[in-house]
């Protein structure tokens, strides 16, 4: 349906949204965000709750695996660092959520340059194994630490604006929803500028790179800073969501929900972290859903439900390597340019 | 010779390199006179490319100095060096084959360019700014200079090879390079492609300002555009000087088509084997 661009200045060559229909489905698609907790049930908004924490750490990763091509496997961990800082802030001392959902973030950032230090000289798996390493430190460090509650974790007292508690998933959708959305905007920004243009480059080839000048160790703990500065991010957020932090909240499978979350969207894309994160998030209500629907013919359906969310998640990941290996992102790009010319081609 | 007045902007000195046993450069010393074009030729595996990967910072030299713009470049990494004002194409094309034209060219001012994380997670004031006077710069000073503005939105792996050395240029000089060092820039390309690439770096050198110090097989263009010409032959500076000089010179004759006497290489072969 496009016909042709025509623009008269380079700001609006370079715009995220670029064509009016483009524009269009966007305010269409923030209007729906708006009026969606109205008319969505307390379970909906549940999902979308989960969704939104899903898409902020997804896409944190994204901008670290996807872009940087740093493989990472412990998204789930530095959440942890996100959360519980948040756990023990808000137990203790009390101050303004907001806050403290930074000084989570922050901390789990600083956490993310030292993990990052070995990304130098090891890549690919060993880098892999570094960062489950970490994970394990950390996890051991949570388990054991009287301030963090030890094995039994940490109950904490809702997020508070204005003395009203932010505890139902109608308030918390308000909370939610606008974080991950701001979250999203600045890593679409980050990455149409010369930082976003320096992590391509270390993934697509570090030697030319460091002829431009860029620095390598540098780009990549600054994409590991900003990678676990949204996994704490989105930890905090989890942390008001369920008011529970216990060590067994973020376990490694978490770090490969989000690893696998970015393979199904489409690694190194924007749009392929918010559909995989979504996507991976909803697989295991449809499930429960079929599940359901099987137990009047198999009564033991339910208690299946567990391993077989494990095959498909397995399997999908399998899937999507194989048959389509750039994302969900990829099926959403082949619509796209099939309409680009309808009706006048196809 | 003709630009003997002008001071040099690189200054190799004494430079040595070993990889192991194997001498890849020994006592190689040059220089390029500002604003000149100077070429480095010699026979396969003279050393040409370890010089160049020496001179950017990837080898680090056993003994010498390189001096670039006055100042000593020991010690120095090659993102600084590029900061610096030393540009590179590579001889096997490293361009980012995913990026479109315009980010592979952007890339190219990143040491120029000071947004930080935060400016670029907002996108406002600073990195707005930059990015827009970085478009329209790269849009009107070089897309439009090198004649590429047809594919400036296509991914560069779609690219014809000629087309992918002339982005690959188009990067070099977004570094506003005080000099510009190319490897091989017309290797592979046929007469058409050969005589535009001539033509733009003679043009880069005459409105830009920019030093060229180029690698090059082919000595129609070489002895055509170069003002200084440097031979190596096994690691050894065997020839320097103007275009004419060097190619009339008995040891650079020698290293290309191998000593006159085919009697004196078999006595030789005989003693090496006795």
């Amino acid at each position: 349906m496009r016909i042709g661009t025509l623009k008269t200045s380079y700001a609006a060559d370079e715009a995220l949204f670029d064509t009016a229909l483009q524009r269009g489905l966007l305010v269409a698609l923030l209007v729906a965000a708006v009026v969606f907790p109205f008319v969505a049930s307390p379970y909906w908004l549940f999902l979308a709750c989960l969704c939104a924490i899903n898409v902020a750490s997804a896409t944190g990763l994204n901008l670290l695996t996807g872009y940087t091509g740093l493989v990472s496997l412990g998204q789930a961990a530095f959440m942890s660092v996100g959360a519980y800082t948040v756990a023990v802030l808000e137990i203790r001392l009390g101050t303004p959520f907001a806050l403290n959902l930074l000084i989570g973030a922050g901390l789990a950032a600083a956490i993310g340059i030292l993990v990052g230090i070995p990304s130098l000289r090891v890549k690919g798996l060993y880098l892999a194994i570094a960062t489950i390493a970490a994970s394990v430190i950390l996890h051991f460090l949570f388990s054991h630490w009287t301030l963090t509650g030890e094995a039994r974790g940490l109950s904490m007292p809702p997020a508070r604006l204005f003395g009203i508690a932010i505890d139902q998933p109608f308030s918390l959708y308000w909370l939610i929803m606008p974080v991950t959305m701001l979250m999203v905007l600045g890593a679409a920004n980050l990455l149409r500028t010369r930082i976003g243009r320096a992590f391509i480059a270390v993934r697509d080839r570090d030697i030319s790179a460091e002829v431009l000048g860029i620095p390598l160790l540098r780009t990549k703990l600054t994409s590991f800073a900003i990678s676990s500065f949204y996994a704490g991010l989105a930890g905090g957020l989890w942390a008001y969501f369920f008011r529970v932090v216990t060590p067994e909240s973020f376990p490694l499978d978490n770090s490969i929900f989000y690893l696998a979350a970015i393979i199904v969207g489409g690694m190194g894309t924007i749009l392929g972290g918010i559909l995989g994160a979504v996507f991976m998030t909803l697989v295991p209500e449809l499930l429960k859903f079929g599940a359901n629907w099987l137990t009047p013919i198999y009564p033991d359906a339910l208690s299946a439900l567990a391993p077989v969310r494990t095959i498909v998640f397995g399997a999908l990941i399998v899937g999507f390597l194989i048959f389509e290996p750039r994302g969900l992102v990829e099926i959403w790009v082949r619509i796209r340019r099939f309409f680009h010319l309808w009706p006048f081609r196809t | 010779m003709r630009l003997a007045g002008r001071d040099p902007i690189l200054e190799v000195e004494r430079v040595e390199l070993r990889f192991g046993g194997v001498k890849a450069l020994s006592q190689v010393s040059f220089s390029v006179p500002e604003g000149s074009i100077t070429a480095v030729i010699g026979p396969n595996g003279a050393g040409k490319t370890s010089l160049f990967n020496t001179i950017s910072g990837f080898y680090r030299p056993q003994a010498g100095t390189i001096r670039f713009a006055g100042e000593t470049l020991d010690g120095v990494a090659a993102p600084e060096r590029a900061a610096r004002g030393l540009a590179r194409t590579f001889q096997n094309i490293a361009l980012f084959r995913g990026m479109t034209v315009l980010d592979n060219i952007k890339l190219g001012r990143h040491a120029h360019m000071r947004t930080n994380l935060l400016d670029a997670l907002v996108y406002w004031g600073r990195a707005r700014r930059e990015e827009m006077e970085l478009r329209a710069e790269v849009e009107e000073r070089i897309i439009d200079f090198l004649e590429i503005q047809h594919i400036r939105h296509a991914a560069v792996g779609t690219l014809a090879y000629g087309l992918q050395k002339r982005v690959e240029l188009a990067r070099a000089l977004a570094m506003r390079p005080r000099i510009l060092m190319l490897d091989e820039p017309v290797a592979g390309m046929n007469r058409e492609e050969t005589e535009d690439m001539a033509r733009f770096i003679l043009d880069v050198k005459e409105e830009w300002g920019t030093t060229i110090l180029m690698v090059e097989h082919d000595m129609g263009m070489v002895m055509d555009i170069s003002d200084h010409v440097v031979v190596l032959n096994f690691g050894q500076v065997i020839a320097s000087g103007e275009p004419r000089a060097v190619q009339s010179d008995e040891a650079v004759i020698a290293a290309y088509l191998g000593a006159g006497d085919v009697g004196e290489i078999a006595r030789r072969i005989r003693a090496d084997a006795a």
